[in-house]
């Protein structure tokens, strides 16, 4: 399958095109997604919608569920990495 | 905001789903049909942007299309002023539905149970490993373990297994309980024989172990290694992946929210798969977990009744009611091993959300108490996750369904219902 470029916090990054977000953040290596109160790192979990593990920042908007998100040439994304 | 009157709404686009927009909207209804997800399909027929589509899953989908049902995606139900005026999160945007019928087709959530590590990176569920690999996560020359219970652990294990990883999969219910299950349930329907071969062939360089499951996870940002309890004895395996659940559990929030009455935690249904509110029907894994094609029958059986039919055909509630029986033996058979509540330690996170920890939680405490008192379910997925585990191992009851179900933006949200008031309808 053809790749696209997003940006994760601010690199841009080659994934598989029609992943969701949270399994091409994954495959980038990427598993802090979000951080706990005490500041341990947090990652998807559910993988559907129910659990909000995976929230991320996405062109701008916070706490987007990136488990329901199919990634898109250009998408710009912030964890907490 | 929009306004859009139909005659039945589907929330839910998996095969009960499905099925029910097909049957209402072969019947000469307008039928929307609401879901989450990208595509219709549900959990159980997710496929990726792109790939193809399993067969099943593009009959049942084009079936419902060619019958001329709509489907709204990325959709959920975020609150409703009974059955008829429903408000949907479409993407960000606030929509409100106005309907004679609706049908509940909410599927099941995977029972994600609290022990110490669970919260690390690289623990995740059992269908969650498998969602994450449907979503496009490559598994190739990773080590994963699943600890799980119920025939879902083999469709998934041959998922990480063609995926490449070297896996290793405990089963929690003893061995000849299991093969029990199997005897019968290929009995029922001798189909499930061939799946039984497909799925152990194509896992089968994987070690199994039965009445086993994790006792926790280790490592420092990221899982490094499982302690799994094999037999009586504990042993340390190294993984990148640990897939930890136990089954099933049916999806009941919209229904709760609703008022429908609950029936051994599933949506308790009539034959005529009514629930206990007028107007309101379910259908599929909401209703007790049985499975894709048990939920295609109850499904057509309840778009049909949403739509005015008069009871289902006699083969129809044949079907029907052998899908029923095997849910009940699937719930007994699988249900959660008690000794899984010695896995959490004072220290073990129940409510990941708000970290809540066990030690905080008081002895006896109901879920409305552990609520109040230590946050535990007051969180963004809203007791999702730690309601089942509550209900597991501490007794809680079901949770209170609160307005708005699935974490809308809340701008969006805010401005859209009439101003709160109070019982006697004061602001």
């Amino acid at each position: 399958m053809a790749d696209c470029t997003i940006l994760v916090d601010g690199v841009p990054r080659r994934v598989p095109a029609g992943s969701s977000l949270a399994a091409a953040l994954l495959g980038l290596g990427i598993s802090a997604f979000r951080r706990d109160a005490d500041g341990r790192p947090r990652a998807p979990v559910c993988g559907m919608g129910t659990c909000f593990e995976c929230r991320v920042t996405v062109d701008g908007e916070d706490g987007v569920r990136a488990c329901l998100l199919t990634v898109r040439e250009g998408m710009r994304v912030g964890t907490a990495t | 905001m929009s306004r859009t009157r139909v005659d039945v709404v589907v929330v839910g686009a998996g095969p009960a789903g499905l099925a029910a927009a097909t049957a209402a909207a072969s019947r000469g209804r307008r039928v929307l049909v609401v879901d989450q997800g990208a595509r219709p399909g549900g959990q159980i027929w997710r496929h990726r942007d792109g790939d193809a589509v399993p067969p099943r899953a593009a009959m049942a989908i084009d079936t419902a299309t060619r019958a001329g049902v709509t489907f709204i995606m990325r959709a959920g139900v975020i609150d409703a002023d009974g059955p008829g005026r429903l408000v949907i999160d479409v993407d960000g945007r606030i929509d409100d539905i106005e309907t004679s019928a609706l049908v509940l087709a909410t599927g099941a959530v995977e029972r994600l149970l609290p022990f110490p590590g669970w919260t690390l990176p690289g623990v995740v569920g059992v269908g969650g490993l498998q969602a994450l690999v449907k979503g496009g996560l490559s598994l190739a020359g990773s080590r994963v373990v699943l600890s799980g219970t119920g025939p879902l652990l083999l469709p998934v294990a041959a998922t990480v297994a063609r995926g490449g990883g070297a896996l290793t999969v405990l089963e929690q219910q003893p061995f000849a309980r299991v093969a029990s299950f199997g005897v019968r349930a290929i009995a029922a329907d001798p189909r499930r024989l061939g799946d039984l071969f497909t799925y152990r062939a194509a896992a089968r360089g994987a070690s199994w172990h039965h009445d086993a499951w994790v006792m926790r996870a280790e490592g420092t940002d990221h899982i490094e290694q499982a302690v799994l309890r094999l037999g009586g004895r504990e042993e340390t395996v190294a993984c990148d992946w640990l897939g930890a659940a136990s089954g099933l559990a049916p999806r009941t929030a919209l229904a709760r929210l609703l008022g429908c009455a609950l029936a051994d935690d599933a949506i308790a249904v009539d034959a005529r798969q009514a629930t206990t509110v007028p107007g309101v029907w379910a259908a599929g894994e909401c209703t007790g977990v049985k499975g894709d094609a048990a939920g295609m029958v109850e499904g057509t059986i309840a778009g049909a009744a949403a739509a005015g039919d008069d009871g289902p055909s006699q083969t129809l509630a044949r079907a029907s009611a052998a899908g029923r029986a095997f849910a009940r033996q699937l719930a007994t058979t699988f249900a959660p091993r008690e000794a899984l509540r010695s896995r959490v330690t004072p220290d073990t996170i129940v409510c990941r959300c708000e970290g809540v920890r066990a030690g905080a939680l008081g002895d006896g405490w109901s879920g409305r108490q552990a609520k109040l008192w230590s946050r535990a379910g007051m969180g963004v997925c809203q007791g999702a996750v730690c309601g089942l585990a509550g209900a597991t191992h501490f007794g809680w009851e079901p949770g209170i369904s609160r307005p708005p179900l699935g974490a809308p933006r809340l701008g969006a949200w805010a401005g859209h219902l009439a101003p709160p008031t109070d019982h006697q309808g004061h602001p």
